[in-house]
């Protein structure tokens, strides 16, 4: 069901996601188990009185004290791993092979992509619309802007996501791994077309890349 | 905050009982605060059938794009859009907050500490008759040229400051009008709750001895007061960016459109919890009932309370992890999240706890309270992963986001509505509900409400985006799977939807010809139970109680009755 895995973050994402199910798998199984125990094991039965417990009891409340601290340990654990992949995500920005320009306006995407001389803002920058086209194994930084409302630049199988803002230019970056053609959304509403902005991304290999670099320049 | 017993304030009640307006007018410019608790309560089951009207034409939908849904007609994108973000709206300020804050406190807390009224009964009523005029301004505004507006509940700018955006001029500006409405109308009841409860309480009450759901509406009506004030200031200049030109929220005059998701969401995170905790108070004085036990550790809930609505004031730009905050920032909003993680646990332990040692009978309040914990406990474990910042990358705005708040709200919103009328219903009606009719009206409700929502869990993990009318443009999220996925949710919805009329028709039959409910028909503590059903206006006819010990002296050892009414000397 997952979208496939094409960026080298995309598995640091899905892994920080199990470690927290897990984790937190562990904690529902655990309460909801001890939850459902408890209705049956002190259901009303004729002549049985309830327990009178005002709540310092020690052999009650060392469960209730030992399960917070061990949910804080859990926490812990979860908050060191996400730090170190939202670092490597968002944070941390890695020396760039191409530079692209992703423009959102209502309701497309614009692609500004670099061209034949890898500079950006150049003549030779090849414009498309929805249409995202990228080489594999190369470190793109994407310079995400606005003309209107707010968008949401996100491409699954590259599990990124980011907002884009009008009168803003943010940067971030992906590395694909793998080749192929799939789906870029706008993930925050942006009025009564939001649901057809959708675009493709098009993970080419070096030699398709070229060809698609000279073949849309001849066309422009 | 009064230790001892504080005097009791008697309420004066303007005399209007015998020379106040008559007959139908009698309820409408009634102050007693249980009429006017009803009638915030009819107005949010009202509301509750039209936020559930929307979800089924959505969601027909989104499993038949594109069919003509039955007492709809066919769904535009613009329709679509206006009937999610009012669908939102409507459930949370229009349904929780009026029947779990307004309904439930107005009721319960002069009832539950022994008084007569609220302190100020007219600003009460001026709470109701603002918070009416919201409602309706609302519901004009999905009639009005253009369209309601369809900017999402959370309404950010530009797309909601401008028309030539969101293309619902009027509706946009009709239904910032009519939260800011509501907003004034729960000040003032806050107003009211808050001071009621530390002012009027019967002698002999003190802070301990106060039944936990009243702490719990009156903290969240504190948590309301402290977070709203900055959203109305920012909706204010959302109002003049929409209606005079303004642009403080236009990057081009220098204005921030992330200013309004700062003041949204500092109210908005808040505000989860100004619902759960009624929700909680509700869960935890059934569980205590039915299972004869005394709340395991009531000092240790009430701290953990407050301290879980400090923290949540400083937790709300989780919401904006990618929304264009300084990365940096995510790491302490982080830790801040993850930390109310340990209180939330606690509470939810504490309540497990209390059915350790019980005598516990399931009757129909007590499986809404059991369902409560049972289902808020998907919604609280699912927070983490949004909570992980590296983990919502991934899920933000996804069907992931959608699940995991319904797993938090319909548990809050619905069963514990659910959970405490179906407690006090003898107590406001005088006669008891079909017990029968009551659990197949829960199962109808439980089971199909979790076929709704798992799907979109797993349709989340998928990829899935939000607030989408149409999914044909996205091949990944076109494929049969999907799409079966979807009606799976569909269909529970409609199962769900039909097993509602079980639950009309037993308020109905048992409010007509249902068995009489006495006094106190569940055995319960609490002063309410004291007083006759439904209580009279001004409440105690036989003067007002006097309180001896706490709320939950149940199975005390000394006693053979396992109950101990509070106002009972001894």
């Amino acid at each position: 069901m997952t979208p496939e895995l094409l960026s080298t973050y995309a598995a640091d994402i899905d892994n920080i996601i199990l470690l927290v199910a897990v984790l937190t798998g562990f904690w529902f199984v655990a309460a909801e188990g001890v939850f459902f125990w408890l209705i049956w094991r002190f259901r009303a039965k004729p002549g049985v009185k309830s327990e009178y417990l005002v709540g310092n009891e020690r052999h009650v409340m060392k469960w209730i004290t030992w399960s917070h601290g061990l949910v804080l340990i859990c926490d812990v654990f979860i908050v060191i791993g996400a730090v170190q992949v939202w670092y490597n995500v968002k944070q941390r920005l890695p020396e760039a092979d191409s530079t692209i320009r992703v423009i959102g306006q209502q309701w497309a995407w614009t692609f500004q992509h670099p061209g034949a001389d890898n500079q950006l803002d150049t003549p030779d920058d090849i414009f498309t619309v929805d249409d995202l086209h990228v080489e594999v194994d190369r470190t793109y930084h994407f310079v995400l802007e606005s003309r209107d409302v707010l968008h949401s630049f996100s491409v699954p199988v590259f599990r990124i996501k980011q907002d884009a803002i009008p009168g803003r230019a943010i940067t971030g970056w992906f590395e694909a791994t793998g080749t192929g053609e799939h789906d870029v959304q706008c993930a925050e509403i942006c009025g009564i077309g939001h649901g057809v902005m959708a675009a493709r991304i098009h993970i080419e290999d070096s030699g398709q890349h070229a060809a698609w670099i000279s073949s849309a320049s001849a066309a422009q | 905050m009064a230790h001892t017993a504080v005097a009791h304030q008697h309420v004066d009640h303007h005399a209007h009982e015998h020379h106040g307006p008559q007959g139908i007018l009698k309820y409408i410019w009634s102050t007693d605060h249980k009429m006017i608790a009803m009638q915030y309560l009819f107005t949010g089951m009202f509301m509750a059938v039209v936020g559930g009207y929307m979800a089924y034409v959505f969601r027909m939908q989104l499993a038949f794009p594109g069919i003509s849904v039955p007492g709809f007609g066919q769904v535009s994108p613009g329709e679509y859009n206006a009937l999610v973000t009012n669908h939102g709206s409507i459930m949370i300020f229009w349904v929780a907050m009026p029947v779990l804050i307004a309904a439930f406190g107005n009721y319960l807390i002069p009832l539950m500490i022994g008084a007569d009224d609220m302190v100020f009964p007219r600003i009460n009523r001026l709470s109701y008759q603002i918070f009416l005029a919201s409602a309706l301004l609302l519901l004009a505004s999905l009639f009005v040229q253009g369209g309601g507006f369809g900017g999402a509940w959370t309404s950010y700018p530009p797309l909601s400051a401008v028309g030539e955006y969101n293309q619902t001029d009027l509706g946009s500006s009709m239904w910032l009008g009519a939260v800011a409405l509501e907003f004034v109308a729960f000040l003032l009841g806050g107003i009211n709750f808050i001071t009621t409860l530390m002012n009027a309480r019967a002698p002999g009450m003190k802070a301990y001895d106060i039944p936990l759901v009243c702490w719990m509406i009156v903290i969240a009506s504190i948590l309301f007061m402290l977070s709203v004030g900055p959203l109305i200031a920012g909706a204010a200049m959302l109002f003049f960016d929409q209606t005079i030109g303004t642009g403080f929220y236009d990057p081009a005059r220098g204005g921030d459109p992330v200013l309004w998701q700062h003041l949204f969401w500092f109210f908005g995170h808040p505000e989860v919890y100004v619902v759960l905790l009624p929700a909680i108070g509700i869960t935890i004085d059934i569980i205590a009932t039915f299972a004869r036990k005394k709340v395991f550790g009531y000092k240790l809930m009430l701290y953990t309370t407050v301290a879980t609505g400090v923290l949540s004031f400083f937790v709300w730009a989780h919401h904006q992890f990618i929304a264009g905050i300084d990365p940096r920032m995510a790491n302490v909003f982080m830790v801040t999240t993850l930390l109310i993680s340990v209180p939330i646990a606690e509470l939810c332990f504490v309540i497990i706890a209390t059915l350790y040692g019980g005598s516990i009978r399931l009757a129909t309040p007590m499986l809404w309270a059991l369902a409560f914990m049972a289902e808020f406990l998907i919604g609280g474990v699912t927070g983490i992963f949004l909570g992980a910042s590296g983990a919502d990358i991934y899920f933000h705005d996804t069907y992931f986001v959608l699940a995991h708040f319904h797993y938090t709200f319909f548990p809050i919103a619905i069963i514990g509505s659910f959970a405490a009328f179906t407690y006090w219903f003898p107590k406001m009606f005088g006669k008891m509900m079909s017990d029968t009719l009551g659990k197949i009206h829960f199962w109808g409700t439980i089971i199909p409400f979790n076929f709704i929502f798992i799907p979109l869990f797993v349709l989340g993990i998928g990829g899935q985006h939000r607030r989408i009318y149409n999914y044909e443009h996205f091949p990944e999220l076109a494929g049969a799977d999907m799409y079966q996925l979807r009606r799976i949710a569909t269909y529970a919805l409609l199962v769900m939807l039909a097993f509602q009329l079980v639950f009309f028709y037993n308020c109905i039959m048992s409010w007509w010809k249902g068995k009489a409910a006495g006094k106190n028909p569940w055995q319960s503590n609490t002063l309410e139970w004291t007083t006759e059903s439904p209580p009279p206006h001004g409440n105690w006819p036989e003067g007002l109680p006097n309180v001896y010990r706490g709320p939950y002296e149940y199975s005390h050892p000394d006693r053979e009755e396992d109950y101990w009414p509070q106002n009972e000397p001894g």
